[in-house]
């Protein structure tokens, strides 16, 4: 076990460093000099030089990447060309929307997919499966920035059971922030469910038919027991797998449900900083995007371990 | 002498029973047939659309803007400029499907050959999965914006966002087929008979893996599809006045209020594109299925 922590966690730094690199490297590929792009409005010739000596723009490249990950790791990622603020303050603004949606959407997903992918094992054959079946894979096929434009035309805009756009701070009125937030969560969490579904069903006809849950069914255990204990342990495993392996399509999908809702969260930062060619923000928005996928499916590993004790002891997660 | 004669087994005759068998599946299973109509007619006018389409995509009326569908001479309508909804959609959905074939492709030729390498020799494989953890690190639309920063917003760059953002699943699956396949016996009559390492890969490995990379890549189009919609959408795919399917959305939603069944056909166009080769390649991964009918 704790060999396998080391290897994992030392394979996480390994790619952590790597993406840095990567982003350092992309960042000097940007058309133009980088310190007029930091620069923003004040361009004169002194403005220039203050900014190539306070970011170390006239020192060697491996100087450079030193200083840029010292100034990376204490949380300065610049200021914004456009508002003039520090990139980080307005992460601490965005951040906590997108983080609140994901995790709703997450919420949302496991419980329908589990509850579908179940059903539709256990309905083998009959229309309940089919129908589970056939709404996944819609699930998979639909452009969901197209649900949310559907949704809010035909449910927000028609009925006004659903503000169309806009976000509450969770802080200043929990009622009112569920609502606006709920929506995009349920758009967000419909391809994460459609994937749970259909791995949840696949992990239950397997199971439905191995030895163990002959043996339950032989020593009289009841159908529903047999289901509610065999199988949602396992889905359990199928949820945190499927959200570990789809945290970057789920990164993506929140940046475009942001930006049809109009969630000011960490999406809506991140395509407005492409408009305005906002260089320090759009590399802050990269290098913390790969940082989190790294440390949040560190997580998911360690996590995958606890609940699948057969990691443990073979350190491969078949 | 005999050991020569299992190669044969898995590359020669058992591969052609092996292909009826698989084509006589996919006939007999109504699903398969539907989508894969549905995906050759889409072909086909996706081809012929430049001569098919009724008007230029480019030609504006502004007499007649935002004609609802049904509209004599527009049958889908026209949009915000007065171009013709119809011609637009056709251009639209073979941009689509462009950006879905360039995807794979570009995933495909830079994938298959380091799935092999990971698979086959085992130094390589530590480094070629810490290019895969790298990768997986940028999603597909996070590599899409630093893409359009960079070089800018194209339907080009999108394609290769989304194609370099695929490579990790084509690694993933080429890989752990080529470990199955080298432990089998005909590859070790091939080493004890001399075969190259290259030669193994190219003639005994890569024929038998092909199985796997054509279902990976019949589930990685839709997902393409789906991803130059989004871009597109987002402004950082193909660029107005090009038609694209995820253009025409974000146009119907900023007018949205004035003509909002513009919103909802490029949308079914994409779902449908996307359904039909998801039901197709979850046809043909049963069909591939050695364990037959379990499903």
């Amino acid at each position: 076990m704790a060999r396998y922590l080391l290897t994992r966690a030392w394979q996480s730094a390994v790619t952590l460093l790597l993406s840095t690199i990567v982003v350092f490297v992309g960042v000097r590929a940007l058309p133009g000099d980088p310190a007029l792009a930091l620069a923003g409005e004040d361009r004169s010739p002194e403005a220039l030089e203050a900014i190539r000596r306070h970011y170390g723009l006239d020192q060697p490249l491996p100087v450079q990447f030193a200083q840029y990950v010292e100034r990376m790791a204490q949380g300065d990622f610049g200021v914004s060309i456009r508002t003039g603020t520090p990139v980080s303050s307005m992460l601490t603004t965005a951040l906590p929307v997108t983080v609140e949606l994901s995790v709703l959407a997450i919420l949302i997903a496991s419980a329908l997919g589990v509850g579908a992918g179940v059903l539709a094992a256990v309905r083998r054959g009959r229309p309940a499966e089919w129908l589970a079946n056939g709404l996944a894979l819609i699930g998979l096929s639909v452009p969901h920035f197209w649900l949310g434009l559907l949704a809010i035309l035909y449910l927000s805009v028609a009925t006004g059971l659903f503000p169309a756009s806009g976000f509450v701070p969770i802080l200043e009125d929990p009622v009112d922030n569920l609502h606006h937030i709920v929506l995009p969560a349920v758009i967000l969490g419909t391809g994460l469910a459609a994937i749970i579904m259909r791995q949840t069903r696949s992990a239950m006809l397997d199971s439905l038919s191995s030895d163990y849950v002959r043996t339950a069914k032989a020593k009289g255990l009841r159908p529903r027991a047999v289901i509610t204990r065999h199988a949602l342990r396992n889905s359990l495993i199928v949820v945190v797998t499927v959200v570990g392996l789809q945290l970057g399509g789920l990164i993506s999908g929140a940046v475009v449900t942001e930006q049809i809702f109009g969630l000011p969260g960490f999406g809506k930062m991140t395509i407005d900083a492409v408009f305005q060619r906002d260089y320090p923000v759009i590399q802050a928005v990269v290098l913390l995007t790969a940082a989190a996928y790294i440390v949040i499916n560190l997580f998911v590993d360690l996590l995958y371990s606890v609940i699948d004790p057969r990691i443990r002891v073979t350190g491969d997660p078949a | 002498m005999t050991v020569l004669t299992v190669p044969m087994a898995e590359t020669g005759t058992a591969s052609v029973t092996r292909r009826t068998r698989v084509l006589r599946r996919l006939r007999r299973n109504p699903l398969a047939v539907v989508s894969f109509v549905v995906l050759a007619l889409a072909g086909v006018i996706a081809v012929l659309s430049p001569w098919l389409a009724p008007y230029s995509v480019d030609q504006t009326d502004f007499a007649r803007t935002f004609a609802p569908p049904g509209t004599a001479g527009h049958l889908l309508g026209t949009d915000d400029l007065g171009r013709d909804v119809l011609s637009r959609i056709m251009l639209g959905a073979r941009a689509s499907l462009q950006v879905g074939l360039l995807a794979v492709a570009t995933s495909l030729v830079i994938g298959v050959p380091l799935g092999l390498a990971a698979g086959y020799f085992r130094a390589w494989d530590a480094v070629i999965s810490r290019f895969t953890d790298l990768l997986l690190a940028f999603p597909f639309l996070i590599m899409a914006v630093g893409l359009a920063a960079i070089r800018g917003a194209s339907l080009g760059n999108a394609a290769v966002a989304i194609g370099i953002a695929q490579i990790p699943g084509v690694i993933r699956v080429v890989r752990s087929d080529t470990l199955r396949l080298k432990s089998l016996d005909f590859v070790a009559a091939a080493v004890v008979d001399g075969a190259s390492d290259l030669w193994v890969l190219a003639r005994h490995i890569l024929p038998n893996a092909t199985s796997v990379i054509l279902v990976q890549a019949t589930v990685a189009i839709p997902a393409a599809i789906l991803g130059e919609a989004v871009l597109s959408f987002l402004g950082l795919g193909i660029q107005p006045p090009a038609p694209s399917l995820g253009t025409m959305l974000a146009t119907a939603q900023q007018f949205a209020a004035r003509a909002p069944w513009a919103a909802v056909l490029p949308g079914v166009v994409i779902m449908g594109l996307a359904l039909a080769f998801n039901v197709f390649g979850d046809a043909l991964r049963d069909a591939l299925d050695p364990k037959g009918d379990r499903r």
